[in-house]
């Protein structure tokens, strides 16, 4: 029983380890791609779908659908970002059931790393949106004075992104752990069965967060500008 | 009695205390949020949509703190500093 997965180390040659949380975050990426390749070799418009391009359809449609009710914008840009978190961190939660099998997501570099990336993609997408000047601009509102605060509000959201995630899916194995010496016959099942369910739920959350995130960069910047124009007008 | 034991003490009770509390004030934050999502659906079937959505974000939200003190427990437990530090 560990809280820091990045100890349990597979291979070592010199300088260079691969532990589990590398081993398990290329598992799941080599999965991921290599059974969306397999299905979108031979996708079909027309006539009866194979189940596994419905399973691809369903899943980006729902995605999608998710996005444009979130942002109340059109999802395209936004999808290959939110999309590909939820797919992963999903899946990654998901395999948790294999024996043997440690979530990289149990590890606080892993979700440090996703939590880094909605860091950047934040000013990315805004800036997409609005420019770099109205993005700036949103720092220093409503006053100047709260500068400082909406800069500590950016980083400590992206702590809290990180932790919150470590912190499920870590707890979750630590309980099965746990369980494993007190009541070994039945308990872990149960305790497997709503790790599951917590994590394809924080999973479902990181994606939303780093939506609601990204999509309030973007529209605060809007509003300004309409409000720019109104006065101007 | 040595310093090894006094660390040793004071992190279990205090990892104790730290889940106790922190689950203390989640629990009756996340009870409001379900009983007000109840009643506005009741209220308002149609919009049971974006409402359980809504409520999932922001239970999620509630839930961070408890995760917070719960990794803070673990830490004083499993990894200790000070314990290493005292070996």
């Amino acid at each position: 029983m560990t809280i820091n997965p990045d100890e349990i180390i597979f291979y070592q040659f010199g300088w260079f380890t691969i532990s589990s949380t590398i081993f398990f975050t290329w598992l799941v990426m080599f999965l991921l791609t290599f059974g969306s390749w397999l299905v979108t070799r031979k996708l079909t418009s027309e006539g009866e779908l194979s189940r596994w391009q419905n399973l691809l359809e369903v899943l980006v449609v729902g995605i999608n659908n998710q996005i444009r009710e979130v942002s109340r914008q059109e999802p395209g840009q936004y999808l290959p970002f939110v999309g590909t978190l939820f797919i992963f961190i999903a899946f990654s939660n998901l395999l948790g059931i294999v024996p043997g099998y440690t979530p990289p997501t149990s590890s606080l570099s892993t979700t440090a790393a996703l939590a880094i990336c909605v860091f950047i993609a934040v000013p990315v997408f805004g800036i997409i949106q609005i420019g770099v000047l109205n993005y700036l601009k949103q720092y220093i509102q409503p006053t100047f004075f709260m500068l400082p605060f909406n800069i500590i509000g950016e980083l400590s959201r992206t702590l809290a992104l990180a932790v919150r995630l470590y912190g499920n899916i870590m707890s979750g194995t630590i309980i099965v752990a746990i369980l494993l010496t007190i009541t070994p016959l039945i308990f872990p099942v149960v305790m497997q069965a709503l790790g599951l369910l917590t994590g394809l739920i924080q999973a479902y959350i990181f994606a939303i967060l780093a939506m609601v995130y990204i999509a309030s960069a973007s529209q605060a910047q809007r509003e300004i500008a309409k409000k720019g124009e109104r006065s101007n007008g | 009695m040595d310093n090894l034991g006094f660390v040793g003490i004071i992190s279990i009770a205090t990892a104790g205390i730290t889940i106790a509390f922190g689950s203390l004030g989640p629990a009756l934050g996340q009870g409001r949020a379900v009983s007000q999502a109840l009643s506005s659906i009741a209220q308002q079937p149609d919009e049971a949509n974006t409402i359980t959505r809504t409520l999932f974000v922001g239970l999620a939200m509630i839930e961070s703190t408890a995760i917070y003190c719960f990794v803070v427990s673990m830490i004083l437990i499993f990894a200790n500093p000070f314990w290493t530090h005292f070996l």
